[in-house]
């Protein structure tokens, strides 16, 4: 299970991002948990300056603006690679 | 069909500077079949010419073209300079300075950082914790979203450059001297406490080493995110345009929104504030008022009191700030706004 959290206060490219992962995590096969994070002390918390922030297994890796699908499938592939031992 | 589509549709970012070449010549050479284009178009309608409706419909045809053409040139442009002032980068270069010259720095750098008024709080929390002046930080918190990109691309090509130019420096302006006023007044303690006790972090710049095609990319990005969403306001507002230009009379706003009356400049600012819209949604309005004989001071003061001081924004800033700085920095603001209004109705 990848843990994913979109940071941002509940603007339209937060909620945009957040369905966008989720839609690519279906489309692959892979198993998520997605969560919004709200809480202004919790996004600043992450360094984040722009929203929406994506932090994946707790590292940010994406600021500002709703992230491209492929860059999506990029990071989830990344992300689930670590999962792959368990398979063998 | 998609495996088709898709290496002609990556090919730009393979062979970034061919693209580039491509389009610049692609972009002048519909610029310049505008004119005879529109008035191919109206010809071939039955209306005259020189009727009202022939010169409207003139104005429409040869206006949208231009100004799309114009915004989607330059929100590509900027899309690509705002690909190396990331806000972490822009934060970076301010933390640390000292007032005064940092005010100014922190203006310009508002105009190339790419904002959204939904950031605008995170974007304030990392400026100051990273030991960014208060007053720096509202410099730039004022000039990024009222001095851009698109305010400006319709301003030149509604107005002409003398109305593009005049926005852009007095824009800076007020944003300069508002910070530095803020700065002066000492009102670190009116941050919210939540705020003050952030550890203070260092500004760190992450790797940037992006290519050619990867900026292109973000200029694509810039283009599909901001040229969609405004169109249908820069239809809307050429249309009215249009219309005015036939049949309102002419000095219909002359009348309440000329120069001679002096409680015209506060009038538009008060306005102004709970109007809560982007710079393309008010470029119609603008447009309209202008047409109809409202001083250009009124206007533009008008026009920077809807996109600097909305209500929504401090409704979201009232999260980190106290009431009295918020207070402060609409009274500070708005102060700037008026004197733009009144040196601009009164010089020209």
């Amino acid at each position: 299970m990848i843990d994913i959290k979109v940071l941002g206060s509940g603007c339209t490219n937060c909620r945009n991002t957040g369905a966008l992962i989720e839609d690519v995590a279906r489309a692959r096969g892979i198993a998520v948990s997605l969560r919004k994070v709200e809480a202004l002390p919790e996004i600043m918390r992450y360094g984040v300056m722009s929203t929406p922030g994506v932090v994946i297994d707790g590292k940010v890796v994406h600021a500002g603006g709703v992230p491209s699908r492929a860059k999506i499938e990029q990071w989830l592939d990344a992300a689930g690679h670590h999962f792959l031992p368990d398979l063998d | 069909m998609d495996a088709v589509l898709a290496p002609l549709r990556r090919w730009p970012s393979r062979q970034p500077l061919l693209f580039l070449l491509l389009a610049v010549a692609a972009w002048f050479g519909l610029y310049l079949t505008l004119t005879p284009a529109a008035e191919a178009l109206v010809a071939v309608l039955p209306v005259e010419r020189d009727s009202h409706l022939g010169g409207a419909l003139q104005f429409f045809f040869y206006d949208t073209p231009k100004v799309l053409l114009l915004l989607t040139g330059i929100v590509f442009i900027m899309g690509m300079v705002n690909s190396w002032f990331t806000p972490e980068r822009t934060r970076a270069l301010l933390a640390g300075r000292t007032e005064g010259m940092a005010n100014v720095m922190a203006a310009s750098l508002g105009i190339v950082t790419p904002f959204c008024s939904c950031s605008a709080v995170p974007l304030f929390i990392g400026f100051v914790q990273a030991g960014v002046p208060l007053g720096v930080t509202f410099s730039f918190l004022i000039s990024a979203p009222m001095v851009n990109e698109v305010a400006l691309t319709l301003l030149f090509a509604l107005f002409g450059w003398e109305v593009g130019l005049l926005y852009l420096g007095l824009g800076l302006t007020v944003a300069i001297v508002a910070g530095w006023v803020i700065g002066r007044l000492k009102m670190e303690v009116y941050l919210e406490d939540w705020v003050r006790d952030m550890p203070h972090t260092a500004a760190a710049v992450g790797e940037d080493r992006l290519s050619l095609g990867e900026r292109l990319d973000a200029g694509f990005a810039a283009v599909r995110e901001i040229v969609g969403k405004v169109w249908p306001y820069i239809i809307g507002g050429i249309a009215i345009g249009a219309a005015i230009h036939g049949y309102v009379p002419g000095d219909f706003m002359a009348s309440f929104m000329g120069r001679d009356a002096w409680w015209t400049v506060p009038l538009a600012v008060v306005i102004g504030v709970p109007m809560y819209t982007n710079a393309a949604g008010v470029i119609p309005i603008v447009q309209a008022l202008l047409a109809k004989g409202a001083a250009l001071g009124t206007v533009l003061a008008f026009m920077m009191s809807v996109i600097a001081l909305s209500l929504p924004e401090m409704v979201i800033l009232r999260k980190v700030l106290k009431p009295r700085l918020i207070a402060t920095f609409i009274a500070v603001v708005a102060s700037g706004i008026l004197l733009v209004g009144y040196v601009f109705n009164a010089v020209l």
